[in-house]
């Protein structure tokens, strides 16, 4: 019993160093971070009071302004939906062409491969002001900007599924003399459906909560109402759409839930 | 049983499948016509007269980028990236007890588990930018907001994540240790940490990536970051010093996605 008075550690020392040094810039370069930004949590937990009171300042909501907060809505959602099928159709072609099972040209392969990298490096914002700067306010560059930003995480998912599946049936479709389109077809579709279904479904439940940016930059959707009511300073209007923004939310991806589970 | 040497009845079942794809094929037919129609009256027809007038003044603008005022592209970009930073650790950090408050073989009532689990769905559903919106409102305007937020938006995905890593360990090394006679405590740092912590770091470092992105958009709300640079700049039609935003913030992002995921196959 007396062996265990000398403290025998089961990591090795070099590794208990590295780790350590590696703690250390970690917690350095924290401070250094909040530091930066401003960020003093002993104030905010000092004054939480004062932000306390300025938080019920949203409450209790505005549920007046409700019905002029439906059609934005709406707006919204209509968006979600039309840019999800344009980049459900869209990356079809796209993955076929990024999956190493399909493509065996091995330029063409990682051209793809990279044009689907860069297109995710994009945050959505950017997107927005981009096609707003090229085609002015509305709700078309919203749509163009939610298609690309899809695009690109849709792709990634499905050539991933795509080079995961069983290459043998490919083969055998081959071996009888099918051509691309009926392996693909018949080797292909059969067997990346039912994840492809989930992976849109998905993509739409996070295009319905980008869309909320679209409105900031001016593309549509029921970000710029929120933007304009929070210039009035209008706290209660702002939670009134808040909650009604999180309820579609909430339904919209329990609905999706659902059907994904079913699906896969 | 009918057998009249011709191919066997179709099975009740496909019937039944056929009639549920009908209905659904119906469905999305009228989700679909409802969105498109909606979309199509609130267009604006007109902005496609002026796009290629657009087209050729923006786009090469866009494409010399003006750097005579990267010193406050630059700031703005390294603020997107402490906020991106000190959110994803605190998150990190805080979702460690609520990834094992959510793991089912480390809470013995169900009842409790699912209330963890619960309670990181409900973070999950919150979208970056509501939360951003109630934390400049509270706590005011500027960096410190999006530190928040991000923090809060990132503690659910990897709380949830955290858990799963949990429930996936082998169990027979904490059963051998109670065995032993080994507390709680030394459970937890000699049982359980050394399988799970290379993955609790990858999953951080992968909301990291995440997080960059997601910073962008804090500033639209005036939560710091280079959200608000981007604004300004698009509204003022100053679209080569855009160019430059672009350009860079695509610069980052590519540098820390690489950086990170060398990071991460080194981990795992």
């Amino acid at each position: 019993m007396q062996s265990t008075q000398h403290h025998i550690s089961i990591y090795p020392r070099g590794m208990k160093m590295r780790v350590t040094l590696t703690l250390v810039m970690v917690a350095l370069f924290y401070f250094f971070s909040l530091h930066k930004t401003e960020s003093d949590f002993i104030e905010f937990f000092s004054n939480l009071d004062v932000v306390f009171m300025k938080l019920l300042s949203m409450f209790p909501p505005n549920w007046d302004y409700i019905p002029h907060a439906i059609g934005p809505l709406i707006e919204t959602i209509q968006i979600a939906i039309v840019a999800t099928t344009f980049s459900v159709i869209i990356c079809i072609p796209l993955s076929l062409l990024s999956a190493n099972t399909i493509v065996k040209n091995q330029y063409v392969y990682y051209f793809f491969r990279n044009l689907l990298n860069l297109m995710r490096t994009i945050p959505d914002i950017l997107l927005a002001t981009l096609f707003v700067s090229l085609f002015g306010v509305g709700i078309l560059p919203g749509i163009l900007a939610l298609t690309v930003f899809s695009l690109g995480i849709l792709a990634k998912l499905l050539s991933e599924t795509i080079e995961t599946i069983d290459p043998r049936q490919l083969e055998a479709i081959q071996s009888t003399g099918g051509n691309l389109l009926q392996v693909i077809w018949y080797g292909v579709v059969p067997q990346v459906l039912p994840q492809f279904i989930s992976y849109g479904l998905y993509v739409f439940e996070l295009n319905v909560r980008a869309s909320l940016v679209l409105g900031f930059v001016g593309a549509g959707g029921i970000g710029s109402i929120i933007d304009t009511q929070l210039n009035f300073l209008q706290y209660k209007n702002v939670m009134a759409i808040l909650i009604l923004l999180l309820a579609a939310v909430i339904f919209i991806e329990t609905v999706s839930n659902f059907l994904r589970r079913r699906v896969v | 049983m009918e057998n009249n040497g011709s191919l066997p009845p179709k099975p009740e079942r496909l019937k039944q499948k056929r009639i549920r794809n009908l209905v659904i094929a119906v469905i999305l037919l009228v989700i679909y016509i409802w969105a498109f129609s909606g979309v199509i009256r609130a267009m604006d027809w007109s902005m496609l007269q002026k796009l290629d007038e657009n087209i050729r003044q923006v786009l090469p603008k866009l494409f010399s980028p003006d750097l005579t005022e990267w010193r406050k592209v630059f700031d703005k970009i390294l603020e997107t990236i402490f906020i991106a930073y000190a959110g994803t650790l605190i998150a990190a950090i805080l979702a460690v007890p609520f990834g094992f408050w959510a793991a089912k073989n480390m809470v013995k009532s169900p009842v409790w588990n699912t209330m963890g689990k619960w309670f990181l769905i409900l973070d999950r559903t919150f979208p970056e930018l509501i939360l951003a919106i109630i934390f400049v409102i509270s706590v005011g305007p500027g960096a410190f907001a999006g530190v928040l937020t991000i923090g809060l938006t990132a503690f659910g995905m990897l709380g949830k994540l955290y858990a799963e890593v949990i429930e996936s360990i082998d169990m027979k090394v904490v059963e051998a240790m109670e065995a032993n006679g080994a507390n709680k405590i030394q459970i937890l740092f000699y049982g359980i940490m050394p399988q799970v912590l290379p993955e609790f770091l990858s999953f951080a470092l992968y909301r990291f990536e995440i997080d960059i992105r997601a910073s962008t958009i804090l500033g639209l709300v005036g939560a710091g970051g280079i959200g608000t640079l981007i604004l300004i700049t698009a509204q003022n039609r100053n679209w080569p010093q855009l160019g430059f935003i672009i350009i860079s913030i695509v610069v980052v992002v590519i540098a820390i996605d690489y950086i990170s995921g060398k990071l991460r196959k080194r981990l795992v």
